[in-house]
């Protein structure tokens, strides 16, 4: 009897493996052979064809102490990262509470306010271009109606990142669900208990919605600032030629390493800049986590 | 409960949000403070409906400027409304660049990256979920921990082994990954397949069928929303991808349409009427696609948030 529970356990593990073979082959080929491969290559001066020299450090080193473009690339990085993810995600938490409300045409806005979370692409940043054209674009001819002279957008380089910030909040529709879903799982006991304390509605969004969606908010937030570090497609497509916009002003971390990688082969130099990327985004998501008890309240917590 | 073999009923019983258009069960509490809550509903209602016009404006300015003239493009000051509808601009637009042959590459890749991601995902998403084996928690950590990795991080070492293997303009860089599953995928079938009873899948091994058959036969049919959820997702991305072919397709036959318009973009310069006109025929199939297909929209995201 024994015997054969274990030959069934046996056999159970087998087809386990059988199942989560393709995703161990496609992660060893297409994640873990690369991250070494990236990892000892940010070591030589590897140039995809004939040189691949131990260079020691030397990679590193030139990136801190040389290269005043692989700052500036961080910089403009950070400045997106530290406006960007705090806009969007207040100001999806906003969104979706004006739209957890039981008020007519509510399926409506739903749909209508998320729609532009779906769109993604050249397609939206040919749009953009043209919305924030000086001239002939819609963002500053509405300016205009409050009589505000709108700024030139894409072409001066302090505002070539607030354009793509703005741009950004037009589909914070994606967090929006989340947070909405996250909202209708909220007890409505809560709220009619708070009803009954005699809290108005703020002190009841503060004190109940807040607390119950804060699971998500630390989602959303790892996520997007993982994902707000990565920034590329839209600067490579906005920028003339790619190349990052008036006065580097749009030449964020990837689109620099892109340079470096695709345009000057400069291969081991761009995957040492890649492993610096990956540190930085590690450490703070381990802080995230670290924070998250203080903040995060979790159901079934509670003593 | 009566239709627990119904292919939505697993996913409704989860808490949280259903569809775009579920109704709102929470604020019961409107009802009794009277004129202070309606005034605060009515302030609601004039907010969301004035951010509606401000969500919408970008897409009409888009579907009005792809109809002016280039005259009246850059006449100042912009006008709202086209002057005359030239509904030829899209002819020209067409015509302009080989947007059909971008069309017909774009869907040969996005069809097979759809069906490597469906087929892959949900055959290794039964095994995290279903079967039991030794180290599956380590491994779906791995799984999970894949996300955080910064796509660069992975992108330059990757294009050197394809590169090697001669996969440069071809499509293989782009399709073959998909076939191996992805980790974003994964997680949302796995908390899909979660809510299926074991029962169902034991009493399937009672009558002596293995897992290949379960999967097949019970797994596939009682998680199609879920595979649509994640068919929508592959589509919209491989549909939308601009990194992977901007790098490994340089040969003008093989462009895809977001590479086709960026190409577009360097031609018509400042040529408003067709970019817009050009951008607005790329969005279509994904617009078309939101409208009919909401639900598994949605339900990616209760996924997602359901697995916190």
């Amino acid at each position: 009897m024994g015997k054969k529970r274990l030959t069934m356990r046996r056999k159970e593990s087998i087809y386990g493996y059988i199942f989560v073979m393709p995703w161990i082959i496609g992660f060893l080929a297409f994640t873990a052979g690369p991250l070494v491969f990236s990892f000892m290559a940010s070591f030589t001066n590897y140039n995809i064809t004939s040189q691949m020299d131990f260079v020691g450090v030397d990679n590193y080193q030139r990136l801190f102490t040389e290269d005043s473009l692989f700052w500036t690339s961080l910089w403009n990085t950070l400045y997106f990262v530290a406006f960007s993810v705090p806009l969007t995600t207040i100001g999806a938490i906003l969104l979706s509470a004006l739209l957890n409300q039981d008020i007519p045409g509510i399926r409506f806005f739903r749909t209508l306010y998320y729609l532009p979370a779906v769109l993604s692409g050249v397609g939206v940043y040919l749009l953009w271009m043209q919305l924030l054209d000086p001239g002939t674009g819609m963002v500053n001819l509405i300016l205009s109606w409050f009589n505000i002279d709108g700024p030139n957008w894409l072409f001066d380089p302090d505002w070539t990142k607030p354009s793509l910030i703005l741009m950004k909040m037009w589909s914070v529709g994606g967090s929006m669900l989340l947070y909405l879903a996250s909202m209708q799982g909220v007890s409505k006991s809560l709220y009619e208990a708070a009803e009954i304390d005699g809290a108005n509605t703020w002190k009841q969004f503060r004190h109940i919605t807040i607390p119950m969606i804060t699971p998500v908010i630390f989602f959303d937030v790892v996520t997007s600032l993982i994902g707000g570090f990565q920034i590329f497609q839209e600067a490579y497509v906005m920028s003339s030629n790619g190349e990052g916009g008036p006065a580097n002003s749009l030449l964020f971390y990837n689109l620099y390493m892109w340079r470096q990688a695709f345009e000057n082969f400069n291969m081991g130099y761009a995957m040492a800049m890649s492993w610096i990327l990956f540190v930085i985004v590690f450490v703070l998501t381990l802080i995230n986590l670290k924070l998250a008890p203080r903040w995060v309240h979790y159901e079934g917590e509670e003593k | 409960m009566a239709k627990t073999t119904d292919d939505a009923s697993y996913v409704e019983k989860k808490d949280g949000l259903k569809t775009l258009s579920g109704t709102n069960e929470n604020p019961g509490y409107f009802e009794h403070r009277g004129n202070r809550k309606n005034l605060l509903k009515l302030i609601n209602f004039i907010l969301l409906a004035a951010g509606s016009l401000l969500i919408l404006s970008p897409l009409w300015w888009m579907i009005s400027t792809s109809l002016k003239t280039m005259a009246e493009v850059m006449s100042f000051p912009p006008t709202f409304f086209p002057e005359s509808w030239n509904w030829a601009n899209y002819i020209r637009t067409w015509e302009a660049a080989p947007f059909t042959r971008y069309t017909i590459n774009t869907l040969t890749i996005t069809t097979l990256v759809v069906i490597g991601n469906v087929i892959s995902n949900s055959f290794i998403a039964y095994g995290f979920a279903k079967i039991p084996f030794r180290g599956k928690n380590i491994l779906f950590a791995i799984v999970l921990a894949t996300m955080m990795i910064p796509g660069f991080v992975t992108l330059i070492p990757q294009y050197v082994l394809f590169a090697k293997l001669n996969w440069v303009n071809t499509y293989f860089p782009l399709v073959v990954p998909a076939f191996f599953g992805s980790a974003f995928n994964i997680f949302l079938l796995r908390q899909f397949y979660m809510t299926i009873p074991n029962e169902l899948i034991e009493a399937a091994k009672m009558e002596g069928a293995n897992h290949f058959y379960i999967w097949w036969k019970i797994g596939l049919p009682l998680t199609k929303p879920a595979i649509a959820t994640v068919a929508i997702f592959s589509f919209n991305g491989a549909w939308n991808d601009f990194l992977g072919p901007l790098l490994y397709l340089n040969d003008e036959n093989l462009y895809t349409l977001q590479i086709g318009l960026q190409v577009f973009k360097g031609q018509m310069n400042t040529q408003w009427n067709y970019l817009m006109a050009g951008s607005l025929l790329v969005l279509l199939p994904v617009i078309l696609l939101f409208f009919f297909f909401q639900k598994y929209f949605i339900q990616g995201i209760n996924l997602q948030s359901g697995g916190k």
